[in-house]
């Protein structure tokens, strides 16, 4: 008896068991909410020529290319919410470099070194100095967003060369995809692969288990979370670049909010806040499923007022729901086992 | 073995000493600089009433931040509670304007209570909750507020005269800080469920192994900053008798750098309530004085982070310094 009902769990049918996954929830949650549109909205799929699929990509892309390392932060079980700061950061000194008269190629490098480099200083602070994530981040929140208004002041630069800013918005020719879209795809497969296939990756996951464990078992956790931090500031230093390029404007609020909208993603993808669980997979997917929810909003006309308390609606609904499903499949465990 | 003191260390340990000082030699360089700033009319009365609004805010994130738990939603609470008092004041004249003041304050505590059921009964991390509340509640302002903004003429003199008049020179709405001040710290330090609050913040799995009732004491503490956050939004009303959708953006990081720079430990379970009280008059302090000291106010945001880096970062310092000097102690 006891036998057959401890592995109970495993009796389900493996499609059962995959379909449960946050990933095909999320999945089918996307195709659910494209039919609705289309049968709801008769002009969702009439190609408008202000919002078409690839400028929903083209506006999801600095979202998702920074739910990546934010990503596998989360799964060590810490926390970076500056990362729309430090995207600003980037902007500001990429827009007055590019005012200074720097060819663009070196203030984009500089302006993705500057990321990389505020990335240090928090992984410095979380590592070397031991504080938690999550109080240094509130506090380079301010810092880095404080510089990046107080060296722009109220002005903003644009006029970036048209070629530039335009080959950015591109998309592959012939083909809906814009080229900021086939980027991101070969970072996440750099990333998924670095999370799920390298023994880096399992270091990431080990930490958001048990930090102890892990060191004991050979992690080096210092550096694995330092090293995840200078990538998550890389990658922001990045994004602060291609998002002044594709909107040829850098202004001091540029990112402002993105921290939330990559957690939400994130979250909404099955990633535990608490760490040790999730996939890339799931981070993007959620991404993907709030840019189809703001597409549908867009074109039923309701306002970007109304997608903020609809993120911040989602984010606080999906860990609700990740809390509520995990109490009762522990539930239903702690049956089984006096079953 | 004796345990010899470092005079840094010393100046650590009085930290509301040192802020004293600090206040002081803002105060005396800024108006020095600009005689203006102290001594024209209302400049006194300026200094002394601005930090109501953020001491307000800083003695609820610091009760938050002592059970170990964070509040990002205080700003936009804060604005939606300054609409709601103003809008009132508009919508029903009628109102006695202690009615309108009580309203508020209770609208403010239960947006905070949403966060803290959330947090306290799903168990779900409260900087999430409060990310999420602090775009939720914004977005409901800005829905609900859209373009307009309160008027000057929606409230009444009697109220904005509350914000210009005062005790024996002391503006009523210091006093109304001094008592929340006074009455936090009393709570915090001679109540059992104060004292609790600190155990929970402390070490968390004790505190239930103790028997506490964590649910209810990580409840608590959103109420109260949801409260608190909504008589800010009574005194923003009526210090300015205005206000669009906007107002008390950011103003959480603000409530974070007072109660850390006032002495409150980021992992919970230490800090006391006048320190942060005097934290919050620091700020408030430097946002006037900034602008005076010929440093224009878009750099205001980049000294609060460096005022929430330095002062968590010297504190753990510190920490592990006086950590290794015990452990000498013992070796020796």
């Amino acid at each position: 008896m006891t036998v057959e009902t401890t592995y109970l769990r495993h009796d389900r049918p493996l499609w059962r068991r995959l379909l449960l996954r946050p990933e095909a929830v999320l999945i089918v949650a996307i195709i659910l909410v494209i039919v609705v549109s289309i049968i709801v909205m008769p002009n969702y799929l009439r190609p408008n020529p202000n919002y078409t699929f690839s400028t929903l990509l083209l506006n999801a892309a600095p979202i998702l290319i920074l739910a990546l390392p934010l990503t596998l932060i989360i799964v060590t079980g810490e926390i970076d919410i500056s990362i729309g700061s430090v995207l600003g950061l980037s902007s500001a000194a990429f827009g007055l470099m590019f005012a200074a008269g720097i060819p663009l190629p070196v203030a984009a490098l500089i302006s993705v070194a500057i990321g990389g480099l505020v990335g240090a200083f928090n992984g410095v602070l979380v590592t070397v100095v031991g504080l938690p994530s999550l109080a240094v981040t509130i506090g380079t929140l301010a810092l880095f967003r404080g510089i990046a208004v107080g060296v722009l002041g109220t002005t903003a630069v644009t006029g970036f060369p048209s070629a530039v800013t335009s080959f950015v918005r591109s998309t592959v020719p012939g083909t809906p995809i814009p080229w900021l879209i086939v980027m991101f795809i070969v970072m996440a497969i750099g990333f998924g692969v670095l999370l799920h296939f390298t023994a880096f990756g399992r270091g990431v996951f080990a930490i958001g288990l048990s930090p102890e464990n892990a060191a004991f078992s050979g992690v080096n956790v210092s550096r694995t979370k330092f090293t995840l931090f200078v990538l998550s500031g890389l990658v922001a230093g990045l994004v602060g670049v291609l998002f002044t390029l594709q909107y040829s404007n850098a202004i001091g609020s540029n990112g402002n909010g993105f921290e939330l909208r990559a957690v939400t993603a994130i979250v909404l993808g099955g990633v535990s806040i608490w760490g040790g669980t999730g996939s890339l997979l799931g981070g993007i997917l959620g991404g993907l499923f709030i840019a189809t929810v703001n597409k549908s909003l867009q074109v039923l006309g309701i306002g970007d007022d109304a997608i903020y308390v609809i993120t911040g609606t989602a984010l606080i609904a999906s860990v609700v729901v990740s809390s509520v499903a995990a109490a009762i499949s522990q539930r239903r465990r702690a049956i089984t086992s006096t079953a | 073995m004796t345990r010899t003191q470092s005079w840094w260390e010393w100046i650590f340990r009085a930290r509301e000493l040192s802020l004293i000082v600090v206040i002081v030699a803002l105060v005396v360089i800024t108006t020095l600089t600009q005689p203006q700033y102290l001594f024209s009319e209302g400049g006194v009365r300026d200094l002394l009433r601005t930090p109501a609004l953020y001491i307000a805010l800083a003695v609820g994130e610091a009760i938050v931040i002592i059970t170990r738990n964070i509040d990002l939603s205080i700003g936009s609470i804060l604005g939606l509670s300054a609409y709601f008092c103003g809008n009132l004041f508009h919508q029903a004249p009628a109102l006695p304007i202690p009615v309108v003041i009580l309203l508020t304050v209770l609208f403010g505590g239960i947006l905070g209570s949403v966060n803290g059921l959330l947090v306290a009964f799903l168990k779900v991390p409260a900087l999430v909750i409060t990310l999420g509340t602090l775009y939720a509640y914004r977005g409901i302002a800005v829905l609900w507020i859209g373009g307009n903004f309160i008027r000057p003429e929606w409230v009444p003199k009697e109220f904005t005269q509350l914000a210009l008049s005062g005790l024996f020179g002391v503006p009523w709405l210091l006093i109304v800080a001094v008592v929340v001040v006074l009455l936090a710290a009393w709570f915090m330090t001679s109540r059992r469920t104060g004292r609790e609050l600190y155990a929970i913040g402390s070490n968390p799995d004790a505190a239930v192994l103790y028997g506490l009732r964590t649910r209810r004491l990580t409840l608590l503490p959103f109420v109260i900053s949801g409260t608190l956050a909504g008589v800010a939004g009574v005194i923003y009303v009526s210090i300015y008798a205005t206000g669009d959708s906007k107002v008390g953006l950011g103003l959480e990081l603000q409530a974070v750098a007072a109660a850390v720079v006032g002495g409150v430990a980021v992992v919970g379970g230490a800090g006391r309530i006048w320190g942060v009280a005097l934290g919050a008059f620091f700020l408030a302090t430097l946002t006037t004085a900034l602008p005076v000291l010929s440093i224009p106010s878009l750099w205001q945001q980049a000294v609060v982070g460096v005022l929430i880096v330095g002062a968590i970062t010297l504190d753990r310092v510190f920490f592990v310094v006086r950590q290794r000097q015990a452990r000498k102690g013992l070796s020796a």
